[in-house]
C-alpha cells in the first residue's frame, strides 16, 4: 500500500535529472525527500503522481505500477504540486467543491479529514484564492488534495515560501493525517523540518545520499562540531577555513559550524589562533550535530 | 455527469470573472459588425471632381449638370488652366478631373465627334476604376439621349440586372465575412487560450492526477464556447437584419445549425492549437497569426477568390472561412437550401472531424 522505487532514471534531453533512485515508503509513513533546489525532487513526484514516464526502473504507488495503472493511481492519490496550483479567480469555497465534484464527492462527505484545516481558512471561504496570504493558499491546497480521502499524499515543498509559524502548524496537521493511516511524501529544503519525518532521504544532483530516520542519520555523523561565534562573522569564517586542521566550516544562524580534522582537539587552541588573528568576543562550545550538518558531510 | 457539470461550472465563473475576455468576447462582435458595415465601403458616393471646361458652350453645360445631378459625383471645383490639374490632385480632395476639349459642341455636331478627358486619381485603384466606370456611363446616357432622334439601323441594348445585392451594398458581402471572423476568433482563440492557461497556471497537473478524462476536460473546455458563440453568432444576425437591411432569404433554422456546424468546427482548431501551444501568448500569437490573417485574405471575404493567382486559388480550399461565407452568402443573399450547399456542409463536417482526431491523438495524458 505505500510506495515503492527501483532503479528509477529519468533525464530532460542532455540533463539527468534522477539517476538510478530506489527507495521503499511504508503504509502510513511520513517519509521526507530533503534536498535542496535542483535535486530532482520534483521529477520524482511526477514520475509518482503519473505525470512523468521515468526513462528507467519501475516504481509502484499503493501496489499499482505508475506506467501501466495510471488511472487507479490518479483515483488515490491526493497531489499537491510545488507552485501554488489552485484556481486564483475562483473563492476558497468554489475551489473546494469543484476539486470535490471531479473527484465524485463532496465537502460534507470527507469534511472529517480536512476539518482541522479547514476551520482555518473557513472565515476567508468567499475570498478569492489569488488573495489569500502564502500559509493561507497552502492550506488550502492540502485541503483540496485531501477532500477525496486519498490513501497516499504527495506533497512537493508544501512549506516554501510560507511564514514559520504557517509552516509548524502545517507540520502539526501533518502528523494528524498520518495518524489517519495516509501514507505521505512530502518533499522539503529545509533541513529543520526533516527531523519531524519518519524516515528521510537525502537527495542530491538526482541521487540518494542516505535514507534512514532523522535520528540515525544524526548519530552516524562522525566528527564532532562546535559552534564558533566571533563580533565580525565574514573575518571568521575567513580565518576558520585558513586554519590549518580544519575539516568544515558552514555559517549556521549567528553561529559557524566547525569541525576538526584531529582526533584531540583543544578549545584552547583555536581559541589563541582567532584572538592572533585579530577576533574579538570569541565564543566556542561544542553541539549535536544535526540534519544540516548531516547533509553537508554526506554531499561534500 | 456531475464531475462535467462542476467543471462547466468552473469555466463560466473563469469566463464571467475576467473582464478583459467578456469584453473581446461580446465587445468585439458589436464594433467589428458596425466598424466594417459603416467605415469600409467599396461604394462610390458623392466623389468630388474638378472640371476643366476649355469650351464653356451648351453641351458641356449639359454634360456637366448630368454628373453633377447624379449622387455620385460633386462638382468641387472649375479648373482654368491645365497646370492646376496637378495641384488638384495633389491636395487629395479631388478623385477625379473632366478635361473637356475646345469648342465641344462646335465639334459635336460638325465632326459627329467630341472627346473628354477622364484624368482619377489612381492612388487608390478600385475606386479609380469605378469613377471611369460611372462616368463613361453617365455619359453613354447622354448620347443615347441626344441621338433619340436618329434612327440607327444596328443597336444593341443592354440590360445589366444586379441579382440578390441590386443596390450592390458593401455591407451585404463583410456581414457574412464579419460574422465567420468572429467566430472564428472566439471559438477557437479564446478555448485554446483557456486550455493553456491551465497549463501555464499549473492547474493542469493537479486536473491530470484526477479522475477526469481527457476528453471530459476538452468537452468541458468547449461547451461554455459553444454557448457564447451562439449568442454572439444571434447578435451578428440581428444587428445585419436590423442595422444594415440585410436580408434573410433562406432558412433560418439553416442558417443556426450551419453556425453550429462552423462553430463547432473552430472550437476543433482551438483544441488542436492548445495541444501544440505551451503559454497563452503563443496560443494568442498562433489564433491570431495562423487564423485572422488567412481568413481575412484567402477566404473570399475581401478579395474575391477567383481573382488569384492558382496556388493561392488551391490553398483556399483548405480554409473553413472560405467555406462557410459560402454557405452563409447563400442563405442569407440567395435563400438557397441544402441542396446547393450540401457539398460545402460536407467539407466542413470532414474539416472538423480531422481536427477533433488530430487534437486527440496530440493530447497529452502526462506532463510531456
Amino acid at each position: 500500500m505505500g510506495i515503492s522505487l527501483s532503479n528509477i532514471s529519468k533525464s530532460y534531453k542532455k540533463v539527468k535529472a534522477v539517476q538510478d533512485i530506489s527507495f521503499d515508503v511504508n503504509p502510513g509513513e511520513l517519509f521526507g525527500l530533503i534536498g535542496p533546489d535542483g535535486a530532482g525532487k520534483t521529477t520524482i513526484f511526477r514520475i509518482l503522481t503519473t505525470l512523468l514516464i521515468p526513462d528507467e526502473g519501475t516504481a509502484t504507488v499503493a501496489g499499482f505500477d505508475v506506467v501501466k495503472d495510471y488511472k487507479v493511481i490518479r483515483k488515490a492519490v491526493g497531489y499537491m504540486p510545488g507552485r501554488f496550483s489552485l484556481y486564483q479567480d475562483l473563492t476558497v469555497e468554489e475551489n473546494l467543491t469543484f476539486f470535490a465534484t471531479i473527484f465524485g464527492t463532496t465537502i460534507e462527505e470527507n469534511y472529517d479529514l480536512i476539518e482541522d484545516i479547514y476551520v482555518q481558512i473557513k472565515p476567508f471561504k468567499d475570498r478569492r484564492a489569488g488573495k489569500l496570504s502564502g500559509g493561507m493558499k497552502q492550506k488550502l491546497a492540502l485541503s483540496c488534495a485531501l477532500i477525496h480521502k486519498p490513501k497516499v499524499l504527495f506533497l512537493d515543498e508544501p512549506t516554501t515560501g510560507v511564514d514559520p509559524v504557517s509552516r509548524k502548524e502545517f507540520w502539526e496537521m501533518l502528523k494528524r493525517l498520518q495518524k489517519k493511516g495516509i501514507t505521505i511524501l512530502v518533499s522539503t529544503p529545509y533541513m529543520d523540518e526533516a527531523a519531524l519525518c519518519d524516515r528521510i532521504a537525502l537527495i542530491q544532483s538526482g541521487e540518494i545520499l542516505e535514507i534512514d530516520t532523522p535520528k540515525a542519520i544524526v548519530s552516524q555523523f562522525p566528527k564532532t562540531i562546535y559552534n564558533v561565534g566571533a563580533d565580525n562573522m565574514y573575518k571568521l569564517i575567513q580565518s576558520l577555513q585558513q586554519y590549518e586542521h580544519v575539516y568544515s566550516v558552514f555559517p549556521f544562524g549567528e553561529f559557524v559550524h566547525y569541525t576538526d580534522k584531529r582526533d584531540s582537539f583543544e578549545m584552547a587552541d583555536l581559541q589563541s589562533y582567532l584572538e592572533k588573528e585579530g577576533l574579538t568576543a570569541i565564543h566556542i562550545e561544542s553541539t549535536k550535530a544535526n540534519i544540516e550538518d548531516a547533509f553537508m558531510e554526506l554531499a561534500r | 455527469m456531475k464531475r462535467f457539470i462542476g467543471f462547466i461550472k468552473k469555466e463560466f465563473y473563469h469566463i464571467f470573472r475576467d473582464r478583459r475576455s467578456l469584453f473581446i468576447l461580446f465587445g468585439m462582435p458589436i464594433a467589428q459588425i458596425l466598424l466594417f458595415g459603416f467605415a469600409i465601403t467599396n461604394e462610390i458616393n458623392n466623389v468630388d471632381i474638378a472640371i476643366l471646361d476649355h469650351s464653356k458652350d451648351a453641351s458641356t453645360e449639359e454634360v456637366i449638370n448630368k454628373i453633377s445631378a447624379s449622387k455620385y459625383f460633386t462638382v468641387k471645383q472649375i479648373l482654368t488652366r491645365e497646370a492646376d490639374i496637378e495641384t488638384a490632385f495633389k491636395k487629395g480632395k479631388i478623385k477625379a478631373v473632366l478635361n473637356f476639349e475646345k469648342h465641344f459642341s462646335r465639334n459635336l455636331i460638325k465632326q459627329n465627334q467630341a472627346t473628354i478627358q477622364i484624368i482619377t486619381d489612381a492612388t487608390d485603384p478600385n475606386t479609380a476604376n469605378s469613377i471611369t466606370n460611372y462616368i463613361n456611363a453617365i455619359l453613354q446616357n447622354y448620347q443615347q439621349e441626344k441621338n433619340r432622334a436618329i434612327v440607327v439601323e444596328y443597336q444593341i441594348i443592354p440590360q445589366a440586372r444586379m441579382v440578390y445585392n441590386p443596390e450592390l451594398k458593401s455591407v451585404f458581402m463583410f456581414v457574412p465575412g464579419v460574422m465567420t471572423i468572429i467566430l472564428m476568433l472566439v471559438s477557437a482563440m479564446m478555448t485554446s487560450i483557456s486550455i493553456t492557461r491551465e497549463k501555464e497556471l499549473g492547474t493542469m497537473e493537479i486536473l491530470l492526477v484526477s479522475p477526469l478524462k481527457p476528453f471530459q476536460v476538452i468537452i468541458g473546455k468547449v461547451v461554455p464556447y459553444i454557448f457564447l458563440s451562439v449568442i454572439n453568432a444571434v447578435v451578428i444576425v440581428l444587428l445585419s437584419i436590423f442595422i444594415f437591411k440585410m436580408p434573410l432569404q433562406g432558412s433560418l433554422i439553416l442558417l443556426a445549425l450551419e453556425s453550429v456546424l462552423f462553430i463547432i468546427t473552430s472550437l476543433a482548431l482551438g483544441i488542436l492549437i492548445s495541444t501544440i501551444a505551451e503559454t497563452q501568448q503563443s496560443a494568442m500569437m498562433i489564433s491570431l497569426m495562423g487564423l485572422m490573417l488567412p481568413v481575412i485574405l484567402l477566404s473570399g471575404f475581401i478579395f474575391p477568390i477567383s481573382s488569384m493567382p492558382v496556388p493561392l486559388q488551391i490553398i483556399s480550399n483548405i480554409i473553413p472561412a472560405k467555406w462557410f461565407i459560402i454557405i452563409i452568402k447563400g442563405i442569407m443573399l440567395k435563400g438557397v437550401g441544402m441542396a446547393f450547399i450540401w457539398k460545402e456542409t460536407l467539407i466542413l463536417m470532414g474539416m472538423t472531424l480531422f481536427f477533433i482526431g488530430l487534437s486527440v491523438k496530440k493530447y497529452k495524458i502526462r506532463l510531456e
